[in-house]
């Protein structure tokens, strides 16, 4: 404990707090900008100093730890003139449209200034160019950035995917990928986690609003709605409900206020994506145990955010992962399909719209894999934050509406579609139905959670033991199957180079791109709720216990669409429809066209030939030398090498020698 | 239970293949703390820019993403991205040449070589850049061509200094 003093009074506190903290936990808040609780305590905003009796200069109170006996001012008049001009500094040089920034009231840049009353920017000067770059899921303006770095710290250390980082020096300095490439070109998995935590408008989803309200505008146009489960906890925070409210009733009676003519669930082709990958594993098992080829762990591939990320890091990795498309694909596909045929409308005439906790789905509904007769199977997506400005646009109160169901027959879902949304529930649900359709019991654990799997643990591993199983299954009999889970980009790195190697132990692995899965996807509602996580991953625990059906393969509608349309899991229907491949990416991209496409090597390329010559010349003569240089600079780092040694030697020697002739002093003087 | 290859091929691709003889600054420096910045000048005295390829080369080798190693290269002004000029003139603007007339210097290059600071003429023979202090006040104005510095320059002499190249 370090006993300390904060404005005049006296505190206990815990060994190794920052003055932040220890100030937080005793009521005290110290107004602060880029700080990130456990995240991104990195002091590049400074706006968090405060005055410490004894040091010479203001210090950052996210980076200084307490120390016993110290005596803290958080708000003397020398810290409050500090603070607003660091303010000041900080908006000198951010673009000032806030009345249409899309943060307009939910800027924290903006709310800073309001808490420390600043009511004046006295310093004007150069700005940062608007260089606007927009890829098909996130738009980077950098003219809002206020280099606060927390995206660098969410790309870097918490996904491990490292796109972006500070290009340049001082005034010019820019967050983005290498030689300030477009983010559409190089290996950016599209996850968003830097659009939750950018403070300002600088990093956002690309918008998709205003092509959903062409859609519901025309005529023409039959509009589908479809919901991921990992909305329903999470979009009442955007009307000041506590996170993890389950607002399932609400959010379909506001899509169908919205406008739209059909409102379908995910959640309904999550159930059936239990039974397509379900039946992949046990066709990939069976296989492997009976002497047959086949690739195992299989990996699942509802996160396109992490299929991008394997994409570029695992290329040769890629026929692990299941060939399901995601869940929300799916739909889209038996939207103009299945049930095209139903209500005998044109697929062409029809637009299916997915409400997203993710910025990686809007590139994934271009790729062109997810198409059927040239048709792409979803038009658009929204993020959980673009449906929650549509809302109010709309003058909807959302919090009056009547809870309302979703439209059938895409609409009925099981309990195990709900867990879909957070880490380790894409594996419980498949071990709910692939368990009793192994073994015609239920799966054997309480409450039918498998609690090995569930919580926030980066890395999380089960077994499940099957014994009896049902004769069709005689070949799993007394087989342990072992599964493990991650969510986040840096947990799916640590399970992929296992796999990578040929070493890993598992059958089937889960991974969704984002840490906790997808009620913390990157474009789910900011929070500032330490709890957040806990919280929504609660809200659809308990979305899934509140229903009377909790296995995927008990879905009455997944029976009937089997029955009338698909046939059985796997069958040709279903790999037309609902199956997909992928695409060998390359760590910088360099396995596919994009990048020449965009123009970025040919713009290159056509430099070097202006300096063919000189520069074939150039290569030439490098090459010549080459050898010889780097030689010739070992031999100038060993010679260096060689000088310090012979200095640090000569340094010793006296040393030595001083000693000896005190030595020798002390023992004259003995005699 | 596992068919998988080994990851990152990367390395054999075509694209790369020039930047063979650099895998021995790199592995001299592998596991070294602060190594990039080694590698980097070994790299750019080796090719005598730092591409994207090769930049893309050394962050494959060393394990680092691409927009840290970019983020190095970028920061200092020693490194180059784009290809060189046969000769390198650095015009002195520390204090002492400054007020001696070294900005007319520099005005008057940037007409008569047609680039910007920074740039490289067409034909590719020099780069043109200016320098904090070299050292030669006594000389004022100064500049350099590669290692040799010409003292006391004016703008009439420039000429006759450029055409011994």
């Amino acid at each position: 404990m370090k006993h300390i003093t904060i404005n005049g009074k006296a505190y206990e506190v815990e060994d190794g707090l920052t003055i932040i903290e220890a100030a937080k936990r005793n009521g005290i808040q110290i107004p602060s900008l880029c700080y990130l609780e456990g995240v991104h305590e990195f002091g590049s905003c400074r706006i968090c100093v405060v005055e410490v009796e004894g040091a010479k200069t203001l210090v950052p109170s996210c980076m200084t730890k307490v120390s016993e006996g110290m005596v803290i001012h958080t708000n003397s008049e020398r810290v409050r003139r500090a603070r607003k001009v660091l303010y000041e500094l900080l908006l000198s040089d951010h673009s000032k449209d806030c009345l249409s920034c899309k943060r307009n009231q939910s800027c924290e840049l903006q709310a800073l200034g309001k808490q420390l009353g600043v009511e004046a920017t006295r310093f004007e000067g150069s700005r940062s160019e608007c260089v606007i770059d927009m890829s098909t899921s996130i738009t980077r303006d950098m003219s809002k950035c206020i280099l606060c770095r927390r995206c660098v710290t969410a790309c870097n250390e918490v996904q491990g995917v490292g796109v972006i980082n500070a290009q340049n020096r001082g005034f010019k300095t820019v967050i983005g990928p290498a030689m300030e490439l477009p983010l559409g070109t190089v290996n950016c998995a599209f996850c968003g986690q830097c659009t939750v935590v950018c403070p300002v408008g600088a990093l956002k989803e690309t918008d998709s609003i205003q092509a959903v309200w062409e859609a519901i505008n025309d005529k023409n146009k039959r509009v589908i709605v479809q919901t991921a489960p990992a909305i329903r906890v999470a979009i009442g925070e955007e009307f000041g409900n506590e996170p993890g409210s389950r607002v399932t009733g609400k959010l379909a009676a506001a899509l169908r206020r919205l406008g739209f003519d059909d409102v379908f669930d995910t959640n309904f082709t999550a159930d059936l994506t239990i039974l397509e990958e379900g039946t992949e594993l046990l066709s990939r098992v069976k296989s492997a145990l009976t002497g047959g080829e086949a690739v195992l762990p299989m990996i699942t591939s509802c996160s396109p955010g992490w299929i991008k990320y394997v994409e570029h890091t695992y290329p040769d990795s890629l026929a692990h992962l299941s060939t399901c498309k995601s869940p929300h694909t799916m739909l889209g596909a038996l939207a103009k399909s299945y049930y095209a045929g139903k209500i005998h409308r044109e697929p062409k005439d029809i637009f299916v719209v997915s409400i997203m906790p993710c910025t990686a789905k809007k590139s994934e509904i271009i790729r062109p894999e997810m198409t059927n007769d040239g048709l792409p199977n979803v038009d658009a997506v929204l993020t959980t934050r673009e449906l929650a400005n549509m809302i109010k646009e709309m003058g909807i109160d959302f919090n009056s509406l009547p809870d309302e169901e979703f439209d059938n027959p895409l609409g009925m879902s099981t309990g195990a579609a709900d867990i879909f949304g957070l880490t380790g529930g894409v594996m419980e649900a498949a071990l709910r139905t692939v368990y009793e359709l192994v073994t015609g019991r239920e799966l054997p654990f309480d409450g039918l959670h498998v609690t090995p799997i569930v919580g926030l643990d980066q890395v999380k591993e089960a077994a499940v033991t099957i014994e009896h199983p049902l004769p069709d299954y005689a070949f799993l009999d007394n087989v342990t199957v072992r599964v493990a889970v991650t969510s986040g980009l840096s947990g799916a790195h640590q399970l992929m180079e296992r796999v990578a190697d040929g070493t890993s132990p598992y059958h089937f692995i889960e991974v969704m791109g984002c840490p906790g899965g997808c009620i913390m996807g990157g474009g789910q509602p900011r929070s500032d709720d330490p709890d957040v996580r806990t919280k929504r991953l609660r809200g659809l625990y308990t979305e899934d216990e509140a229903k009377v059906m909790r296995k995927s393969h008990e879905n009455p509608y997944i029976k009937a669409l089997y029955a009338e349309y698909l046939e059985h899991p796997n069958g040709h229907k279903s790999h037309e429809l609902l199956h997909t491949h992928y695409v060998r990416r390359g760590q910088f991209n360099e396995l596919t066209q994009e990048r020449f496409d965009l123009g970025v090597r040919s713009v290159e390329k056509k430099r070097d030939t202006i300096a063919a010559q000189a520069a074939a010349e150039a290569v030439a003569k490098a090459e010549s030398k080459a050898h010889e240089e780097l030689e010739s600079v070992r031999v100038l780092a060993l010679e260096a090498e060689n000088t310090r040694l012979k200095a640090e030697l000569a340094d010793v020697t006296e040393t030595v020698g001083f000693f000896k002739s005190v030595i020798a002093d002390y023992a004259s003087r003995d005699r | 239970m596992n068919n998988a290859q080994s990851h990152c091929s990367c390395c054999q691709q075509d694209g790369m293949e020039p930047f063979a003889e650099l895998d021995q600054a790199i592995d001299l420096y592998r596991d070294k703390e602060g190594n990039l910045i080694q590698i980097l000048h070994i790299a750019q005295e080796l090719y005598g820019h730092l591409s994207l390829e090769l930049q893309e080369y050394i962050a494959t080798a060393l394990n680092k993403p691409l927009s840290e190693v970019s983020g190095v290269v970028t920061f200092y002004s020693f490194f180059s991205t784009t290809p060189r000029g046969e000769h390198t003139i650095r015009v002195c603007l520390g204090t002492a040449c400054y007020v001696r007339g070294g900005k007319k210097i520099v005005d008057a290059l940037q007409k008569t070589l047609g680039v910007d600071i920074g740039g490289t003429t067409e034909d590719g023979k020099f780069t043109f850049e200016v320098a904090r202090c070299i050292g030669a006040c006594g000389l004022a104005p100064a500049m350099m061509i590669d290692d040799v510095v010409y003292k006391q320059v004016n703008i009439n002499k420039l000429d006759a200094i450029l055409s011994q190249y």
